[in-house]
C-alpha cells in the first residue's frame, strides 16, 4: 500500500463522483413545462468552486435547438479540472491534479401536451467511468394548471484504482424521480419532487481511509480502509413555491427532506429573491440552510483496528449543518440586434457557503486524539456565464 | 421506496378522476407566471452546477431543482 497515491486519487474519485450524481438532472430539463419546448438557445459558462482546500473549475457549454415544434436536441460539454489540498488529502498525502470529462446529450419530443424525453451522458476521468440514461415523461392536466412529470435513469459505472492495474470495480444505480407542478393562482406556483436513488455494488472509496486509536503510533491513531455496505437506498422529497409580488418580483421558499438506508437524515430550507431592475439589469439573491446527522456507522475515530464490519469517516457521513447566501446580476443585451438572433445575457453569480461540522475533527491542529478542534471551512462558488437566444 | 412511488401515483390518479374540477386560473390571467422570474430554474446550466456542488458537498441527493414555473400555457 503506497500511502501518497492512494490518498492523491482517492480525493479525485471523492470530488469528481459527488459532482456526477447532479448531473442527472440536468438531462431533461423539458419537464419543466410539458406542453412546451425549452428555447433555442446557446451558453457558455466558467465555473469555479474554492473551499476547503479544494479547487474545481473548468468550463461547460449546454447548445439547444428545436424543430418544427416538436422536437428539441441538446448536447453539454462540461469540464472539472480539479486541484486538491484538502484535509482529507493532506492529513494522509499530498495534493493531487486531477481533470474530469463529461458528455451529454438529449433529445426531446413534444406531442400535444405530453413530452417525452431520452437522454444520455458520460463521465470520465483516470479512475472513474460513469455511464447514465435516462427516460422521462410528463403531462399537462387541468387546463394546463398541473404538470405531472416522471423519470427513471440507470447507471453503470467502473472504479478504477490509479497504481493497481488490477483493480476493477462496478456499481450500478437506479434512480426514480416524480414531479408535479401546480398553478395555485395567477401569482403563485407549487412544485413536488420524490426522488429515490438506489446504489449498488463497490460504493466505498478505494482510497479513503477510517482513523482508529493506535497507542503504537506516534500521533496516537491510525489510519485503515474504508469500509461501506455494498447498497444504499436514498429518498428525498421537496415542496417549493414561488410568487409573483405585487411589483415586478418574484420570491421563492423551499424544504428538502432527505433519508436512506446508511441511517443519514437532513433536511434544508432554501429562500431566494429576483427584482428585475434598470437597463436590463436582474438581481437574484438567495439564502440556504442545511442540516443533517450522522450515518450510522461513521466515527471520526474508532476504538480500535477492524472494530466493526463498516468504517468511514467521511466528513460528508457525519452531523453537520451549511449556511450559504448567493448573489448574482444578469445584464439582458442586443434584443433582435442582427438576424437569428432574438436576445443575449451576461450573468454573474457568486456564492459563499460555511459549512460547521460537529463530528469531524482537524486532525492537521494538535490535540489528544479524538480531542482535536472540530472542522470548519468555508467555499465561495463562481459561475459566469454568457447566454444566446436564436 | 417504491411504496412512496406507487402510492402517490395511485393519489395523482384518484386525483385525475374528479372531473368536476375546472381549470381556476384562466389563459388570460398568468401573465405574471409566464414571466421569465417565476422560473424555478431560469438557466439550467447554471442551478445545475450549484445544485452539483450542493450535493457533493452533503450526504443528502435527490429532488433538488424543481420543475414546472411558468404559465403552463401552450
Amino acid at each position: 500500500m503506497r500511502a501518497v497515491p492512494k490518498a492523491e486519487q482517492g480525493a479525485v474519485v471523492v470530488a469528481a463522483k459527488r459532482l456526477r450524481l447532479g448531473a442527472l438532472f440536468a438531462l431533461l430539463p423539458c419537464l419543466a413545462n410539458a406542453a412546451i419546448l425549452p428555447e433555442d438557445r446557446a451558453d457558455v459558462m466558467y465555473h469555479g468552486y474554492d473551499g476547503g482546500g479544494l479547487e474545481v473549475s473548468g468550463p461547460s457549454v449546454l447548445v439547444r435547438k428545436g424543430f418544427n415544434d416538436k422536437v428539441s436536441v441538446w448536447g453539454n460539454y462540461y469540464v472539472d479540472m480539479i486541484s486538491s489540498a484538502s484535509i482529507d488529502v493532506v492529513a494522509t498525502a499530498s495534493p493531487y491534479e486531477e481533470t474530469r470529462h463529461e458528455y451529454s446529450g438529449g433529445i426531446d419530443y413534444l406531442s400535444g401536451k405530453t413530452m417525452m424525453g431520452f437522454a444520455y451522458i458520460r463521465s470520465d476521468e483516470d479512475d472513474y467511468l460513469a455511464n447514465t440514461a435516462r427516460f422521462g415523461i410528463s403531462q399537462d392536466f387541468f387546463g394546463d394548471l398541473t404538470t405531472l412529470g416522471i423519470s427513471y435513469a440507470r447507471g453503470w459505472n467502473d472504479v478504477m484504482k490509479n497504481g493497481d492495474p488490477t483493480f476493477n470495480e462496478h456499481t450500478t444505480r437506479q434512480d426514480w424521480r416524480v414531479d408535479l407542478s401546480q398553478i395555485i393562482t395567477p401569482n403563485l406556483v407549487l412544485n413536488f419532487g420524490y426522488e429515490g436513488i438506489t446504489d449498488d455494488g463497490y460504493l466505498h472509496d478505494p482510497y479513503r481511509s477510517a482513523r482508529y486509536l493506535d497507542a503504537s503510533s506516534a500521533k496516537g491513531y491510525g489510519y485503515e480502509a474504508e469500509v461501506t455496505p455494498g447498497t444504499k437506498t436514498s429518498s428525498a422529497w421537496a415542496i417549493r413555491g414561488m410568487y409573483y409580488l405585487p411589483y415586478r418580483a418574484s420570491a421563492r421558499a423551499e424544504y428538502r427532506y432527505y433519508t436512506d438506508t446508511w441511517g443519514v437524515e437532513g433536511w434544508n430550507i432554501e429562500f431566494g429573491y429576483v427584482q428585475p431592475l434598470s437597463y436590463g439589469v436582474t438581481l437574484d439573491l438567495s439564502y440556504r440552510y442545511y442540516t443533517q446527522g450522522t450515518a450510522d456507522f461513521y466515527s471520526d475515530l474508532y476504538p480500535y483496528q477492524d472494530s466493526q464490519n463498516f468504517l468511514s469517516r467521511d466528513k460528508e457521513l457525519s452531523e453537520f449543518s451549511s449556511n450559504s447566501i448567493g448573489i448574482g446580476l444578469t445584464y439582458a443585451f442586443g434584443e433582435n440586434l442582427v438576424p437569428y438572433f432574438k436576445r443575449g445575457e451576461f450573468s454573474l453569480f457568486a456564492d459563499y457557503i460555511e459549512f460547521s461540522y460537529e463530528d469531524f475533527r482537524d486532525v492537521l491542529k494538535a490535540g489528544t486524539p479524538g480531542d482535536e478542534p472540530l472542522y470548519k471551512m468555508d467555499s465561495t462558488i463562481i459561475r459566469a456565464f454568457v447566454s444566446f437566444w436564436y | 421506496m417504491y411504496r412512496n412511488i406507487v402510492l402517490l401515483l395511485v393519489v395523482l390518479c384518484a386525483a385525475g378522476g374528479c372531473t368536476s374540477i375546472k381549470p381556476w386560473v384562466s389563459p388570460y390571467e398568468r401573465n405574471n407566471l409566464a414571466d421569465p422570474i417565476m422560473s424555478f430554474s431560469r438557466d439550467p446550466i447554471a442551478s445545475n452546477y450549484l445544485e452539483h456542488v450542493y450535493e457533493s458537498r452533503t450526504g443528502a441527493r435527490g429532488a433538488e431543482g424543481g420543475a414546472g414555473g411558468g404559465c403552463g400555457c401552450s
